[in-house]
């Protein structure tokens, strides 16, 4: 008896192992299962993040329903970029994949994505900016449904006025704390390792460029901004805010808790994105939007316009549908207000924007506060940025010395950019 | 040990010492004899059958992929196990083959995969294959002609729709003119054999079956190859309802080895060192492919001091932490498990309950919540003592907070193996040792440490070299930081994992080839310090017996 169990486990270890051992010999296997199914009928593969999926599937239902194919929308909930890009030099990607605009540099130099083919009365529908955040090397690649962008929230019981400039600001927010009002000057996230996104209105305001642009209107990545004296300049009146200065902006304010500080009453100014309103609106706030301010006698406060966006797998199984379903179907404004509802985020398509405008005044208010906003670089090089700037951010904030630190970060993204 | 200890002369214990002759023949003779069972046979076939199964599933892939060596592979391993399983001998094969199938899969496979990676410059940018960064350079060049038209447009077939040629049925919105294009050119049709819905697209046309998009899409890599030549370039689908005039501005000369740009007259030529197309003015395409780059990226990891320069103080602070996180939480975890193993202990059982609460947490979510309470100016442990410490902001306070974090998470484990070593060590040896006139600490430093140290060495050493790469200790507390202000690559908790691991998944975008050369150096590293630190305690071993 004894004998005959550990037979029994031997086999099945073995049925396992040879599992085990098949899975890892090939990794084509799914694309195969897939492709069997795409044979009997046209079958359409989108994958988004999981806010996404939910308001998709009613429409990708009915685009496969009017149009006799099999539409699947799958929701990949972490690391959607890399998952895609891997899966599809694998062969194992899906045909349409959504996502921000700044992903596209990436996609396209491995080869992931390729161009959508819009008529000009489609492309005319669209924001200009939305559109000019998808087009790269001149190409358009991907179209674009929302959009966002930073702007100042301010909780209007206790700043009843928006503040012109930032210095305004501090000292509103200074007031407010020597009142035992607020324990925190301003809300702008940064954390122990920065965050570009959020200090770049501050830095543009005070004289500072990522990149230069080329002839073609895209982003330069030879003519990098960072390390200049201008960046210089303007991380010295940045550093005036930080720690040692003012104590405006501080690394203990982070991205976790920099929205439930300000719905906690604890500061009265948030600087954030459409994703804060729906907190804030839970936590019964009275707020209003107004445009991040700059700093006195400074250049106006850019933040960085995002646009999210569908794009075509170039590896997709069924390309031919997956452009139909990009470039003529999501270019309707239906699916544009039914993405907005799940999430209120400014539709990128202005008949889809006039159409939620009137129920959402917060919408104009934030389009208002990007209406001068700087198209988030989509370039490759547009990688090398984001740590160094952020972390020469944070030890700049903490009371390093602004020309060394922002030198070093400089010479080290200069080092990245191939 | 018990049975060292139950007698001094019998090194041996019954029946592991060299059986007599007879006996392993017998034991053969009888397996060979042994009946054979309707259950027995039946599910023998049905896990063979399973495994052939499998074997089957996995080869359609691999002979569509013709990847010949992998399918060589399966059928070695698939013919090697039916051999193995159907013959009555090699009875310790068959125990032993299961497990080393996994051991090869699992990792000898992965540490081979890793180690050829190495050698390359796979990472974003250069993922793919040559073929394939020429094929998305020109697809991702293709241009709609300035001002030209745009068609509505039906896919037709002539003939069958699953198999008869593919033929565009584009209508002019202008003129309302519909032609019929396939690799030949365009054909005008007579207005009278078409029929126009509303959108301008033809619903039916005399010669032609109109595909729906059903069976459209079924074609999907048809449609979109096909090009129908025009004068001003090529008529493509966009999509399965519009067509427009396009042209390739890049196109890939095998002749000269480059891309040339029609447009500008531009030419990139393909450089195999780099795996890119470089202009002469030293501009590269994006699209690159991944090219074997030999020693490369393990010269840079030693030579570039970017890297080197970080690599070794990290290490340091690596053996560091290692060693701080298994010694502090082994101390106090083997300190509490003393404790409570005192006799005069009451309410042991509660006691160990509340220990055992941090071991049974998520130590994902303990972490991250941790790090919350590290912050400055809202972290409990500030708020609490009221101090103002810039916890994760200066190097010292971050290793010691991140130290503190692991001995917390730790200690739980330490203690119950401790308790559990504890008990197996007889009571009568202490008691002796106080019948001799020890004190308690001489009697725990002579006798219970020794025994304990000889029945957890090996944990501490699977533990000291989890905490080696101990990502999620130090990424979801201080993501490695602070940094230095002047260098964002390397940060004072960073150990070499999330060091590695910012290299290859990093916000700079992914850099497998070199990742995958560091990931050797900490596997040498680990490895080493592991076979050192087991040949120790083997001697500590034959010390205490």
């Amino acid at each position: 008896m004894r004998i005959r169990t550990a037979g029994v486990v031997a086999v099945l270890g073995l049925a396992l192992a040879a599992s085990g051992c098949g899975g890892s010999d090939d990794d084509s296997s799914a694309p195969a299962a897939k492709e069997s199914a795409g044979a009997t009928g046209g079958k359409l593969v989108i994958w988004a993040d999981d806010k996404r999926t939910a308001a998709l599937k009613p429409f990708a239902e009915s685009f496969g329903q009017a149009n006799g194919v099999t539409v699947e929308v799958q929701a990949v909930s972490k690391d959607l970029q890399t998952t895609f890009v891997t899966a599809s030099q694998q062969g194992s990607g899906p045909d349409v994949v959504v996502g921000a605009h700044d992903w596209i540099g990436n996609l396209v130099q491995n080869g992931a994505i390729d161009p959508v083919q819009l008529a000009a009365d489609q492309k005319s529908g669209f924001n200009e900016t939305a559109v000019k955040a998808v087009t790269f090397n001149g190409q358009l690649y991907g179209v674009p449904y929302a959009m966002e962008n930073l702007a100042l929230i301010r909780n209007t019981e206790l700043a009843p006025e928006a503040p012109k400039t930032i210095e305004d600001l501090v000292a509103a927010g200074k007031k407010l704390k020597a009142d035992k009002k607020a324990s925190e000057i301003l809300c702008l996230q940064s954390g122990q390792n920065g965050d570009a996104y959020h200090i770049y209105p501050l830095y543009t305001s005070a004289g500072g460029y990522l990149f230069g642009t080329a002839a073609n209107g895209d982003y330069d990545p030879k003519d990098l901004g960072v390390g200049k004296p201008e960046s210089i300049a303007a991380f010295q009146k940045i550093a005036k805010l930080g720690e040692k200065g003012e104590g405006a902006l501080k690394r203990s304010i982070t991205g976790e808790n920099s929205i439930a500080t300000f719905t906690g009453k604890k500061c009265a100014f948030l600087v954030s994105g459409p994703w804060a309103i729906a907190d804030a609106k839970k936590a019964n706030i009275a707020y209003d939007i107004s445009p991040v301010p700059g700093f006195a006698g400074g250049k106006e406060a850019q933040p960085f316009v995002g646009v999210q966006a569908f794009y075509v797998a170039a590896k997709g199984k069924n390309k031919a549908l997956a452009q139909e379903f990009v470039a003529n179907y999501t270019t309707k404004p239906d699916l544009a207000v039914a993405l907005y509802n799940a999430e209120p985020r400014p539709p990128a398509l202005t008949a889809a924007l006039d159409q939620v405008k009137g129920s959402d005044p917060d919408l104009a208010k934030f389009t208002e506060a990007g209406r001068n906003g700087q198209v988030l670089p989509a370039i490759p090089a547009m990688a090398a940025i984001w740590d160094p700037f952020g972390k020469a951010e944070a030890a700049i904030i903490g009371g390093a010395d602004p020309a060394k630190t922002i030198t070093a970060a400089g010479k080290t993204i200069s080092g990245q950019i191939k | 040990m018990s049975t060292k200890l139950s007698g001094p002369g019998s090194t041996r214990t019954p029946g592991r010492g060299p059986a007599g002759p007879g006996l392993p023949r017998t034991a053969r003779t009888a397996r060979h004899h042994a009946p054979i069972t309707a259950t027995g046979l039946a599910v023998k076939v049905v896990l063979l059958g399973l495994v052939a199964g499998i074997a089957l599933w996995a080869a359609f892939p691999l002979v569509e992929a013709e990847k010949w060596v992998g399918l060589a592979l399966l059928a070695a391993t698939t013919a090697g196990l039916f051999y193995l399983y159907l013959t009555p001998r090699h009875i310790p094969a068959k125990y032993l083959v299961p497990g080393t199938l996994f051991l090869i899969a699992f990792q000898v496979f992965p540490v081979l995969y890793t180690a050829s990676t190495a050698f390359t410059n796979f990472g974003d940018g250069h993922r793919g294959s040559k073929d394939e960064a020429i094929v998305a350079i020109q697809s991702s060049s293709v241009q709609q002609v300035p001002g030209s038209t745009e068609y509505a447009l039906s896919v037709a077939t002539a003939g069958d729709p699953a198999t008869g040629a593919l033929v565009f049925l584009v209508t002019d919105p202008a003129t309302g003119v519909v032609s019929a294009g396939d690799a030949d050119g365009l054909r005008r049709l007579d207005p009278a054999d078409v029929t126009v819905g509303s959108g301008g697209k033809v619903t039916a046309a005399d010669g032609y079956t109109v595909l729906n998009f059903g069976q459209a899409s079924a074609r999907s890599q048809e449609i979109t190859d096909l090009v129908v030549p025009t004068t001003g370039g090529a008529l493509r689908s966009s999509g399965l309802s519009r067509a427009y005039e396009g042209r390739a501005i890049r196109a890939y000369d095998a002749g000269c080895d480059c891309v040339t740009d029609s447009e500008s007259g531009k030419r990139w030529t393909a450089d195999e060192k780099t795996g890119s197309f470089v202009a002469a003015d030293g501009e590269r395409l994006a699209q690159g492919w991944q090219v074997n780059v030999g020693l490369e990226n393990f010269s840079r990891v030693l030579t570039d001091p970017n890297i080197s320069g970080p690599f070794f103080g990290t290490l340091l602070w690596n053996f560091a932490f290692a060693i701080g996180s298994t010694g502090f939480t082994f101390l106090l975890g083997m300190a509490i498990a003393l404790a409570l193993h005192s006799p005069r202990m009451r309410g042991t059982n509660l006691y160990r309950v509340l220990l055992i609460l941090p071991y049974a947490m998520p130590s994902f979510a303990m972490l991250l919540v941790w790090r919350d309470m590290f912050n400055t100016d809202f972290g409990l442990v500030n708020n609490l003592f009221g101090l103002g410490v810039d916890w994760f902001g200066e190097a010292w306070s971050a290793r010691a907070a991140v130290l503190l974090v692991q001995l917390w998470l730790g200690y739980p484990y330490m203690f119950l193996v401790a308790t559990g070593a504890l008990q197996a060590i007889p009571k009568e040896l202490t008691e002796a040792t106080s019948v001799d006139g020890a004190s308690p600490w001489q009697s725990f430093r002579a006798v219970t440490l020794p025994l304990l140290l000889v029945a957890l060495s090996p944990l501490l050493i699977a533990s000291f070299a989890y905490n080696f790469n101990n990502i999620n200790a130090i990424w979801l507390t201080t993501e490695g930081g602070p940094f230095p202000a002047d260098n964002p690559r390397n940060g004072a908790t960073d150990l070499l994992i999330t060091y590695t691991y910012r290299l290859a998944f990093g916000a700079q975008g992914a850099e497998f080839g070199t990742a995958a050369a560091v990931s050797i150096f900490i596997f040498a590293i680990v490895a080493t310090v592991s076979a050192i630190s087991f040949r120790n305690t083997r001697k500590q071993e034959e010390v205490y017996s």
